[in-house]
């Protein structure tokens, strides 16, 4: 079954009329604006678990919108 | 006794002792070649491999098994063909018939674009020892008569290939088998079901792993765990440019006559090859959402199945038989990342995303000759964590999902 995102204005539709977004995750930790900047080049949170993300409706209404996936199983959450 | 039953492989599995030199986490290619190097190479034996499924049952067992060195820069060019060189001799050292197959591998282009892309392919291969050759459409002809030059009715027509005679395929279980019974022979416990849930840490040093069977002391702890390596990263609290994504593969029912190469169009982004059973084995882009999920879906299939069928027109009356996921431990210049880590005691072998399976003997040897020497080989210097720090990534768009 392919997965399906809830668009909050145009219903739920297949995952490929959505383009994932870059979520930006440097961790409040980090303090040193050059290691920010290094992490925010380089590094991931890369979490297995439930994670908001950004996605873009490119094949819809064209807006960016939220959503709670759980990368262990793909199933969306919220 | 026949000769197979001779060479088959035979699995002594150990028991988990309180303290090893070397403590290896992940039962993949890489975390045993690792152990059949130390043990081989080195005279290191006193090594567990932790596996938490079983040997094989990560990406090592997931994967359309081609062998190459066709790639983009000659940092990874050198180190892939060490690792060509090392399956070719791989059968005769550990006296296991891995199925090594030499079938050339053939990468279409469609476009100019493409077309001066893998012409430059060719001389920077050749210009660090790796015969790849650039061929006509005529030539590409003579090696796969079935590929259709015309593809689509013209609107993407063959221009040329780059082509590297030596490319293979070996059959991906046997070489798991193959490293891991070599490893245990010389005493190297690998031990299944063992599961690693934390890093036992002394001040800045990790000193030993915490498994689902107790605790281990070891001196020096390797993470070899593919996609899953942010957790063991998590566990040491470093942060590392890895995404996990998942790659999907399919194979058909079986074709009843011989298709020789590995062809693959860059331009139409698929490539497949004919299994020893006769079967087709297809391949393509990574899934664009980072992910752990083993899920293989529908729209993967019928995305690229069409382009498929017109490079390959007898694909069009195959079926497709199984199709199945791995999860990719992706780096953002699609290089691998092997060596030490910032914190003492703690290596790293990871960045193998789609293409880690051709890296299995050249990586292991790399990572035992680390181990035994404390110094780091010339081969993978450059593939170090540190080179995002220091402005020395090595982009290299050659391998599939880099596109
Ligand atoms: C569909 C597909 C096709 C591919 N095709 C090719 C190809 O044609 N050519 C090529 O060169 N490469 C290919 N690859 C890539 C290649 O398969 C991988 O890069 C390679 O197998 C990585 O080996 P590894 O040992 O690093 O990881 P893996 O084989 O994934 O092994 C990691 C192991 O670690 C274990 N593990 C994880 N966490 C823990 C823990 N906490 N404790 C203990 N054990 C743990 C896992 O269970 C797993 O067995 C492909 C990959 C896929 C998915
Ligand atoms: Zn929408």
């Amino acid at each position: 079954m392919s997965i399906r995102i809830t668009c909050e204005h145009c219903g739920t539709r297949p995952l490929e009329e959505y383009v994932y977004g870059e979520v930006l995750d440097v961790p409040a930790t980090i303090a040193d604006p050059a290691e920010r900047n290094l992490d925010r080049a380089f590094n991931h949170t890369n979490p297995e678990g439930p994670v908001p993300e950004a996605w873009f409706h490119l094949y819809g209404c064209r807006r960016w919108i939220t959503i709670v996936r759980d990368t262990a199983t793909d199933r969306i959450v919220d | 006794m026949n000769e197979f039953l001779e060479r088959k492989v035979r699995l002594t599995w150990g028991e988990q002792k309180p303290t090893y030199d070397v403590v290896i986490i992940g039962g993949g290619g890489h975390g045993l070649s690792t152990a059949y190097h130390l043990a081989t190479r080195h005279g290191i034996t006193n090594v567990a491999v932790l596996e938490r499924k079983y040997i094989g049952g990560g990406n090592s067992g997931r994967n359309t098994t081609v062998i190459r060195s066709n790639y983009g820069v000659p940092e990874s060019i050198r180190f892939y063909q060490r690792s060509v060189e090392l399956y070719q001799r791989l059968e005769e050292e550990t006296d296991r018939w891995i199925m090594h197959k030499q079938k050339g591998i053939l990468w279409t282009v469609h476009t100019e674009a493409g077309l001066r892309q893998e012409r430059a392919r060719s001389f920077i291969n050749q210009a660090n020892g790796v015969n790849t050759e650039f061929l006509t459409p005529e030539e590409i002809t003579e090696i796969a008569p079935e590929i259709d030059l015309n593809v689509g009715g013209g609107k993407y027509p063959v221009l040329g290939a780059s082509y590297q005679a030596a490319a293979s395929t070996a059959r991906h279980d046997r070489v798991n088998w193959a490293l891991a019974e070599g490893a245990m022979r010389h005493g190297v416990d690998v031990l299944q079901r063992t599961e690693v849930i934390d890093l036992i840490r002394d001040g800045d040093r990790v000193v030993g792993v915490r498994t689902n069977h107790g605790d281990i002391s070891a001196p020096v702890v390797v993470s070899a765990v593919g996609g899953h390596v942010t957790r063991i990263m998590d566990m040491a609290g470093l942060r590392i440019p890895i995404r996990t994504h998942p790659l999907q593969a399919f194979v058909t029912n079986h074709y009843e006559r011989k298709f020789d190469p590995i062809a693959s169009s860059l331009d139409l982004g698929f490539y497949v090859s004919q299994t020893a059973r006769g079967e087709m084995l297809a391949g393509a882009h990574i899934d664009q959402q980072p992910s752990y999920s083993y899920r293989s879906g529908h729209h993967f299939l019928s995305s690229i199945a069409h382009n498929i069928q017109m490079f390959l027109p007898f694909m069009r009356d195959l079926r497709i038989l199984r199709q199945w996921t791995g999860i990719c431990d992706m780096s953002p210049d699609y290089t691998p990342i092997m060596g030490r880590t910032p914190v003492d005691g703690l290596l790293i072998t990871t960045g193998w995303g789609t293409w880690g399976f051709k890296a299995i003997p050249a990586g292991g040897e790399a990572m035992a000759e680390l181990i035994a020497t404390g110094r780091t080989p010339e081969l993978i210097a450059p593939f170090s964590l540190d080179r995002f720090r220091n402005d020395r990534t090595l982009a290299d768009r050659s391998s599939s999902g880099t596109h």
